[in-house]
């Protein structure tokens, strides 16, 4: 049934979302390792850390990995407006399987209900991609991006779902121009301007971390931007081949703005992570690189085979944050096992502000609420609350790549920081949410009523 | 056309002008993106513009009916289109796109004529201006081309006029004192209203 006034999680402007009441509920996937039981979606109680409920899904396999809503504050947009929907359905796509699962949690948000599958053969038959991965609500359908076409190559892309069926409506773009790899997308909506990243095809990625593409410089290094309304391709932005594996894209909040942030993975010449800004200049787009993390020195005897020889970790960042209010950038730096923040009220001169350890490929940092006990992985995805004050994440990164990298297995956990005034970060002692128990890994959370990577704002 | 029907014309146009989708909404968005109160004024002409236009064709449109058939012929058929226009208003919701935040005024003008088109703005006006058909005039080749158009061009400026007031109000106090953030409570869902009104205003045709 529609509502008679806007759904109350809709926000016209990031600003105002900042407002909005304190998150209670996450929704976490979870991925099984060993590959025999499904994959599930769990939800906790962030008043004390407690799993609530986890919902297996139909089958084993999928890979759950990222997920969003069916739709968000986008529906407010003027030039679409359809505000009387409701943010009541979690869409996870299956990385691996290309299935896509859509959760109803409105009901009975501790215990998401299962509604609806969409089987692989649908999606490979209307979109002709696989590998779905980043879900976004946009103004005019569910917006969803693909690793790969079919036979698991390229191109991968962008394919949309219907808001109100959930049934794939085909490939978005009209003209790809120079794209071909594919990761992550998001948009400046006050800008008609969509931007992609590039990670690699699934035939490159599923089989674990490949040195030899690394070395080779074939894994995705390039940023693709978009016109959102005409579907086209209009330019591309090398960081540098150097930059392996451009991910995650964090554009800021505010339409009239016109920069984002985006991490690379590993610089292969000296192992270093990076953070590029991306800016409209001149009516060209282009990027700057703005924090470089170098890689650390460690003990040889302590790391996993394809990094001894370096005899350093490097800091594999693999996630980033950005506050509602385009302040504060959280960095999850994976391999080191640090989580760090910057202030980037300057997006050009960003200023660390905070840092904690935890985990980690050498160090093992322990949280504080089990001081004795060495955690591997290490900070993953990250998720800021909406009022830019709590941030939540995880430690597992994608099946074959954690084995690589945390040879001895994975075991998942989630905690918190606080961030205060200044922009510093502390772990929250009280909070650590451990999936030891379940065995399965957690990737991705979902604040319920959204967050900081869930909603995207037509007013600044 | 008398007074009672100059109102009701008037009304729809004020109603129309209140519905966030019709384009106030678009216009505070344009400003507020561009920092500018004339950016909202810019907008608001091509928006009243389109929607004028998608209300003047469907006039149009009827009177040249009008001219070659019988007018009760015409009265149901309106009342047919309009009812199920409402129904299907009522059962079936879309959204509609087509252009995004960076727009030419043309294009504006576009997204309001559609918008107006799609919600069926010209259809609710519509049995209004067949009011004066049914007096004094009998038969097939009652009406003047002139009469008519002329009537058509009245009832538009009617509507328009009502609808361009509430809409500049309604931007400007929006942009200027409430802020967008009124949308979160005030923005009613008009869907049904907008369709009951539609259904009504076909009853109304087949019934006068």
């Amino acid at each position: 049934m529609p509502l008679i006034q806007p759904d109350p999680t809709f926000y016209p402007s990031a600003r105002e979302a900042m407002l909005a009441p304190p998150e209670e509920l996450a929704y976490v996937a979870l991925l099984d390792p060993a590959g025999g039981r499904p994959d599930g979606l769990a939800t906790i109680d962030l008043s004390d850390g407690s799993i609530i409920d986890v919902h297996d899904m139909s089958v084993p396999g999928d890979e759950l990995h990222h997920f969003g809503w069916n739709v968000c504050s986008a529906a407010l947009c003027p030039y679409a407006p359809h505000p009387h929907v409701e943010r009541r359905y979690l869409v996870l796509p299956g990385l691996r399987s290309s299935r896509i699962y859509i959760f109803d949690v409105k009901d009975d948000p501790r215990h998401p209900k299962l509604v609806k599958t969409i089987e692989p053969e649908t999606v490979f038959k209307k979109t002709g991609y696989s590998r779905p991965h980043t879900v976004h609500c946009g103004t005019d359908a569910i917006y969803v991006s693909a690793l790969g076409n079919v036979n698991g190559d390229a191109p991968g892309g962008v394919f949309t779902l219907d808001h109100d069926t959930f049934e794939p409506k085909g490939r978005w773009e009209s003209d790809r121009g120079s794209q071909r790899l594919h990761y992550d997308f998001w948009w400046h909506l006050g800008h008609d301007t969509m931007i992609t990243s590039e990670w690699g095809t699934p035939n490159q990625i599923e089989p674990g971390p490949s040195l030899e593409l690394l070395v080779g410089r074939q894994y995705g290094h390039r940023l693709h931007v978009w016109d959102l309304a005409k579907r086209r391709h209009l330019q591309e932005i090398d960081l540098g081949d150097q930059h392996q594996m451009a991910l995650e894209l964090r554009p800021a909040h505010d339409p009239t703005k016109t920069h984002g942030f985006v991490n690379t993975v590993i610089n292969v010449e000296d192992l270093s992570a990076n953070i590029f800004t991306w800016y409209l200049e001149d009516d060209l787009w282009k990027a700057r690189k703005t924090i470089t993390i170098p890689a650390e020195p460690a003990d040889p005897d302590l790391l996993p085979e394809p990094l001894k020889q370096f005899g350093a970790v490097p800091p594999l960042v693999s996630d980033i944050s950005l506050t509602l209010d385009d302040r504060i950038l959280l960095v999850s730096a994976w391999g080191t096992g640090e989580l760090k923040a910057y202030d980037v009220s300057d997006p050009f001169a960003p200023r660390e502000t905070g840092s904690i350890r935890i985990g980690g490929i050498a160090r093992r940092d322990a949280h504080p609420a089990a001081p004795g006990r060495a955690l591997n992985g290490g900070p993953q995805m990250v998720e800021a609350s909406r009022d830019g004050r709590r941030v939540y994440f995880t430690n597992s990164l994608y099946r074959s790549w954690d084995d690589v990298f945390y040879p001895d297995g994975i075991s998942s956990w989630m905690a918190k920081v606080d961030i205060a005034d200044d922009g510093s970060i502390a772990l929250d002692p009280g909070f650590f949410v451990d999936f030891a128990a379940d065995g399965r890994r957690a990737h991705q959370i979902r604040l319920q009523g959204g967050d900081s990577s869930s909603d995207s704002y037509c007013f600044p | 056309m008398d007074l009672t029907s100059l109102l009701v014309l008037a009304g729809f146009g004020a109603f129309h002008g209140l519905n966030p989708a019709m384009g106030w909404l678009f216009a505070v968005a344009l400003g507020l993106q561009e920092r500018s109160r004339d950016g909202v004024l810019r907008a608001l002409p091509p928006i009243v513009f389109g929607h004028a236009g998608s209300v003047l064709i469907t006039l149009g449109l009827v009177s040249a009916a009008r001219l070659a058939a019988p007018p009760k012929a015409v009265s149901y058929g309106v009342a047919a289109v309009v009812c199920a226009f409402g129904l299907w208003r009522l059962l079936k919701r879309r959204h509609p796109r087509w252009v995004g935040m960076k727009v030419t005024r043309w294009q504006l003008a576009g997204w309001s004529f559609l918008m107006a088109t799609a919600h069926g703005a010209g259809l609710m006006v519509l049995p209004v201006t067949l009011l004066g058909g049914h007096e004094g005039h009998g038969g097939h080749g009652g009406h003047d081309a002139a009469a008519l158009a002329s009537q058509s061009l009245l009832a538009t400026g009617v509507h328009t006029v009502a609808m361009l007031v509430t809409t500049t109000v309604l931007a400007l106090v929006v942009y200027e004192r409430l802020g967008v953030s009124v949308l979160r409570k005030a923005w009613f869902n008009l869907d049904l209203a907008w369709a009951v009104a539609l259904i009504g205003a076909g009853a109304f045709a087949a019934l006068t």
